[in-house]
């Protein structure tokens, strides 16, 4: 049955529906609708709702949960998860698993509250210290915020690892139609390493530190073994009309539904474009451009800030394409229509090196 | 004079790192000691925090975990909302506990968190080498304050079991001293209490201990206990500064 539901508060619920009976949450616009609706709907499911006084602690409230077993979730936006680096880092090397949302506002520093994707970076490169990878799962609709929670515990727990939601303000704010699809709603992994008290076995240690430097590297050889892994199978792509397309546009979250309907408008006029929407931001879905590159002669990557994703992009296609960019900044959103005409002037100046930036 | 010469269950083989003449291993002891006589070793978590006590973790044969710096009460808190039938305790030195993690032990105590804290106070940051840490005394040299702690420029030393104590969650906060062997029993009692409260759930407590750094105090160890009683328990008096009896609520 689908219903009517806020994009935050749709993961709220979605990740009830998943098993997670632990959150740790701090006010900031625009994700404030999330912890507010886990206020009374943990409660409700035995499960608890916690407001830390930081987000520096609500993200080590979460190591200690996780820690010990449980399916555990916090959010935040930019500003919050600068302060939750540090966390994030740790729980990465610590290797526990947790759900971690963004609900993007405009940067850097305060910036503002309207939507933004300026956080492509810092959730991409990581944000804390230390060789280490987070998967960043990007929803485009409030139906894909509920799919990609419930998706990111099981990834979560599966890799023993930190799971980014990056959403946008947009997405956060939004009402649509939602349908929570049926699964299993039980913490099914066995977490052997949890510390919950060594009862009938050896004592377990939850830890990053590696004082010999042997050890260390070690410990890194395993985390990147990990992150090969999880790049081989992860990574995720939708592709629309990219199969004869002469120019292919790459945007994720918001900026792809904008882009999608300036694909169709560009059909209109008779120019072959198609879109590849990244759902995995790390691992990012190299293998679908390389494959969907085809006939195509130039691409365009559009983001809702100065270009970041962009880098990515261009690595995929290992210059065998130009690689032109559009995109607003600051929480402004571009409209089909500027996409349309980023397209034509793609199209039209022979795949220069030349950026059509607004 | 009772004699006990053997290893409590709740610490396990691992030698200590610790210098000798510092009082960590004894305040280690007197946890362990409190662990195996209320017989919670197979339902404790503890949460080693980042300074001298950063291996904490292979020294209790409990659950551990380790903390960022600061975070402890924190990281202490997901474990015990997920698991509030378990027995959680931090273990956090001075610059770990009274300057990063400020705001994480005054809020973890302003909840009532049921966890327990062992606050092991030596007035310098140890493991980076003997820096000014928020509770160095005034006057103290240290490798930060070289000319001694100037108050008009580096501030006051913080009396944490103090300001803890004016806050309601709190069921008991004391501070003890590990100089001498009676001092040290009292500090065992203290910790025993401060366990006991938590498995009556009556919220949070604190034990904090002060301690000596014979290292970076330049001393040898008799002279660091000396200088501890001397100088430290005029700073920050000893006793309980806070009790509430029955259970929270």
């Amino acid at each position: 049955m689908k219903v009517l539901m806020k994009g935050n508060e749709v993961i709220g619920e979605a990740a009830v529906r998943a098993g997670c009976r632990a959150f740790f949450g701090y006010p900031i616009t625009p994700q404030t609708e999330l912890p507010e609706y886990l206020a009374h709907r943990m409660p409700e499911v035995g499960g608890f709702f916690l407001q830390a006084e930081s987000e520096l602690a609500a993200i080590n409230m979460v190591y200690g949960a996780a820690g010990a077993g449980a399916r555990v979730m916090t959010s935040s936006s930019g500003p919050g998860i600068s302060l939750k680096a540090e966390g994030i880092s740790y729980l990465a090397g610590a290797q526990l698993p947790c759900v971690i949302v963004n609900i993007m506002r405009g940067g850097p520093g305060l910036g503002g509250i309207q939507p933004s994707q300026a956080d492509y970076f810092q959730a991409t490169r990581g944000g804390g210290h230390g060789d280490y990878r987070v998967i960043v799962l990007a929803p485009a609709s409030v139906q894909e915020m509920a799919d990609l929670t419930a998706e990111a515990f099981e990834l979560a727990d599966r890799y023993r690892n930190p799971v980014m939601l990056l959403g946008d303000g947009i997405l956060g704010q939004m009402m649509e139609a939602v349908e929570f699809k049926p699964r299993p709603a039980q913490n099914t992994t066995n977490k052997h390493w949890a510390t919950t008290g060594r009862r009938g076995r050896s004592k377990n240690i939850i830890n990053s530190l590696y004082l010999d430097p042997e050890l260390l590297e070690k410990h890194n050889q395993k985390l990147q073994q990990k992150y090969s892994q999880i790049a081989g199978t992860e990574s995720r792509a939708e592709t629309y009309r990219t199969e004869d397309a002469a120019i292919i546009v790459v945007a994720f979250g918001t900026a792809a539904r904008i882009a999608r309907t300036a694909v169709d408008n560009a059909r209109a006029r008779g120019i072959r474009a198609g879109l590849i929407r990244p759902i995995t931001l790390w691992p990012f879905p190299e293998p679908v451009i390389r494959e969907s590159l085809g006939e195509c002669r130039a691409v365009l990557t559009v983001e809702m800030n100065a270009g970041q994703m962009l880098d990515d992009v261009r690595l995929a296609v290992n210059g065998t394409r130009p690689v032109h960019f559009y995109g607003r900044m600051g929480g402004m959103v571009p409209s089909a229509a500027e996409v349309l005409r980023a397209i034509e002037k793609t199209g039209g100046m022979d795949h220069g090196h030349e950026s059509c930036q607004a | 004079m009772v004699m006990n010469l053997v290893r409590p269950e709740a610490l396990t083989e691992h030698n200590f790192h610790y210098c000798p003449g510092c009082t960590h291993g004894i305040i280690h002891r007197l946890v362990a000691e409190t662990i195996d006589e209320l017989g919670i070793i197979e339902d404790t978590i503890g949460v080693a925090s980042v300074g001298c006590s950063v291996l904490a973790y292979n020294y209790f044969n409990v659950d551990m975990q380790q903390a960022a710096h600061g975070r402890a009460p924190a990281v202490a808190t997901g474990i015990k909302r997920v698991l509030p039938d378990r027995v959680v305790f931090t273990y956090q030195g001075d610059g770990d506990l009274a300057s990063i993690g400020c705001g994480e032990i005054v809020h973890a105590a302003a909840r009532g968190e049921n966890i327990t804290v062992i606050f092991v106070n030596n007035a310098c940051y140890g493991m980076t080498g003997g820096q000014m840490a928020p509770t160095t005394l005034r006057g103290q040299s240290t490798t930060t304050s070289p000319g001694g702690r100037d108050v008009m420029s580096q501030g006051y030393p913080i009396r944490v079991s103090e300001m803890l104590a004016t806050l309601d969650g709190p069921a008991y906060i004391a501070r003890t001293s590990v100089h001498d062997p009676k001092h040290v029993l009292k500090t065992k009692k203290a910790i025993h209490k401060a366990f006991t409260m938590q498995l009556q759930q009556r919220g949070f407590s604190m034990v904090e201990v002060l301690s000596t750094c014979p290292t970076n105090w330049r001393m040898q160890p008799v002279e660091a206990l000396r200088w501890l009683k001397e100088n430290m328990i005029a700073q920050y008096p000893l006793g309980e500064y806070k009790d509430m009896p029955g259970t929270r609520n």
